[in-house]
């Protein structure tokens, strides 16, 4: 234990140090040890990480697991929960356990897509920004000033006016949105990386540009990344959610957590059918807040100096 | 000091020319307002003089510049489904939303503050967890389902709340029924921002609290009511204020979705309808009028802090 924390504080074991590369096996595992023991100090983000990936589990598996076709019309119209509906079924007669199933895979995809998309295009142009300074630096901040001037959910709502609505649209729309916190993060890691001497060190010897960029900048901001995108997951389908409840999201048939809510706006499904808008409402929190434990677990774990 | 905010605005400037560009071009990315014109029943040519009229047939940067010309002056543009100037619409609809932001941002921070404060003084204690849970919580539930969750209780169940519009149909009004409609949309959007805005305020309070002026304050005996509310509170005023900066374009954003789930008669429902109909000018007027908003928030914020923390100036 003590020795394990000397290496982290000494660097060695650590990602950062210049020939961890050549022996990963020792050192990434030590260091994935330390993250791992600190997470799991976590209790509720312990529990999120078994929840979460029992729904990515159900979700994947929803072709295998989920009684009926989610868009066959299975059962009787709008019936409360019973032995063969375990969550009831809706006013055309599908299955709703189905449904939610179906609508959490595609959730999540949207999730998940639309985080990968911001993360790549934040952590470019904020690698470029921090890393050559000067003209690009200002133009791509500007740039990201402007587009965090916006209010992301006006902006995404305009998108979704401009394209047609639909699951590919809003993944590239939200994607395309919510890329400025990435880059600014990245932009302010690169700054201070690129006064360190390991970089100057590679300067010097000639190392290629793109070497220095990928291979060393990089993997040294992964860890304030990872934590970030965590955060941007659950806007994403949180933001899903939202847009494809008010319609302009992703459109039926195919189901969403947001879109399942979508009939609770009118008032007999609100009053008289409360199984059809709760079991996907609860399940957005559910996921989001697990998200939301997990990132912020990992803050402390990713962190050097939390000293724990 | 003045030197800091001259430098502030000037950056503020490109910035602002630039959202008026990305503005411009949504609007001509998503469509011509020939496009309304286009049927069995009107001829080649009478699009082609409504063409010339609006001034369609000009280069684009040329469009661009008379409409920035236009917009120096206040107009807009005109609503291609009622017909009604963009900066009336806005003017008639922004006094609800105001309200409605303003008191969910007071109510927010009433809540924020004091809960941040007290999860920062008593860390890791019962309480700390349960407040950080809490934001938590507060951070992770759309607040449309809140909203449904909140309907269902108080106004279907308990029958307590109206659940839509601004004041009760055929009724005078007055402040206390505008009240009364108010507590739904208020409660969803202060407790989705007191959420994050917990968090930001006890992990400040945090470092506030490691400082070395108030381990000199602790030695001098005070008291620890005197540290925290007087020296450690003065200090918290800076992310106090960065916590309201924020804050401006999530609450616009959470205007439209909680304003179209409660009827709430504001900007928010009148974008939403826009956008339904794909009535662009209007959409893009409010997007343009929340952007510079937004903009004006951040530089009062970064002047604010200058303020506050003469450090800043330094930099």
């Amino acid at each position: 234990m003590i020795l394990r924390d000397m290496d982290r504080k000494f660097g060695y074991g650590a990602e950062g140090n210049g020939d961890g590369r050549k022996r990963p096996d020792i050192g990434s595992e030590r260091y994935l040890q330390t993250v791992a023991r600190r997470f799991l100090r976590h209790h509720l983000a312990t529990v999120s990480l078994v929840v979460l990936a029992v729904i990515v589990g159900a979700a994947i598996l929803a072709p295998v697991i989920a009684p009926y076709d989610p868009n066959d019309i299975a059962g009787p119209f709008a019936e409360g929960p019973s032995k063969a509906f375990w969550l009831g079924t809706d006013q055309i007669g599908r299955d709703m356990l189905s449904r939610l199933l179906y609508a959490t895979r595609v959730s999540l995809l949207v999730g998940v897509m639309a985080t990968l998309i911001s993360t790549v295009v934040g952590v470019l142009l904020g690698l470029v920004a921090g890393y050559f300074g000067g003209a690009a630096d200002m133009v791509i901040m500007r740039f990201t000033d402007m587009v965090m001037s916006f209010p992301y959910i006006l902006l995404v709502l305009v998108a979704a006016a401009v394209f047609k609505p639909g699951m590919w649209n809003i993944i590239l729309i939200l994607g395309f949105v919510d890329w400025p916190g990435i880059a600014r993060l990245v932009r302010g890691n690169v700054l201070s990386l690129r006064e360190t001497n390991f970089v100057k060190g590679n300067l010097v010897a000639g190392m290629p540009l793109r070497h220095i960029l990928f291979s060393e900048i990089l993997p040294n901001t992964v860890a304030p990344i990872l934590v970030y995108a965590t955060s941007v997951l659950a806007l994403s389908i949180l933001d899903e959610a939202a847009l494809s409840f008010l319609g302009q999201g992703v459109q039926p048939p195919t189901s969403s957590l947001g879109n399942m809510l979508n009939g609770a706006q009118s008032l007999t499904v609100l009053t008289t059918q409360p199984w059809l808008w709760i079991p996907p409402g609860l399940l957005i929190v559910v996921v989001v807040m697990a998200i939301n434990f997990i990132g912020d677990a990992l803050r402390d774990a990713l962190d050097p100096n939390s000293g724990r | 000091m003045s030197k800091y905010i001259l430098k502030r605005i000037l950056i503020a400037i490109p910035v602002l020319i630039g959202i008026t560009v990305i503005d411009y071009s949504i609007m001509c990315l998503a469509g011509s307002p020939l496009e309304m014109l286009q049927g069995p029943r009107v001829s080649e040519a009478a699009v082609e003089a409504k063409r010339i009229a609006l001034g369609l047939d000009q280069p684009v940067l040329v469009q661009y510049f008379v409409w920035l010309g236009e917009l120096l002056q206040g107009n807009l543009g005109y609503s291609m489904k009622s017909y009604q100037p963009v900066s009336a619409m806005i003017g008639s609809h922004i006094g609800p939303t105001l309200l409605l932001m303003g008191v969910s941002l007071l109510t927010s921070l009433l809540l924020a503050v004091p809960a941040g404060i007290y999860s920062a003084i008593r860390q890791y204690s019962k309480g700390d967890y349960a407040v950080v849970t809490a934001s938590f919580l507060g951070s992770s539930v759309p607040g449309f389902f809140l909203s449904l969750l909140l309907i269902y209780l108080f106004t279907v169940k308990l029958g307590w709340l109206p659940s839509s519009g601004m004041t009760t149909l055929g009724t005078e009004g007055g402040a206390a029924d505008v009240a009364k409609h108010m507590v739904m949309p208020v409660m969803v959007l202060a407790f989705s921002m007191a959420g994050s805005n917990i968090r930001y305020i006890r992990s400040a309070m945090l470092e506030i609290l490691q400082q070395d002026y108030l381990r000199t304050a602790r030695a001098k005996g005070i008291g620890r009511f005197l540290v925290i509310n007087k020296h450690a509170l003065r200090n918290a005023l800076v992310p106090i204020i960065t916590v309201i900066g924020m804050q401006i374009p999530v609450l616009f954003g959470g205007a439209v979705i909680i304003e179209q789930v409660f009827s709430w008669p504001g900007l928010g429902l009148m974008t939403m309808s826009a956008i339904s109909n794909r009535d662009f000018p209007v959409i893009m007027g409010v997007c343009l009028l929340s952007a510079i908003v937004v903009l004006l928030a951040n530089l009062v914020t970064d002047i604010l802090y200058a303020l506050v923390d003469p450090t800043i100036q330094l930099e």
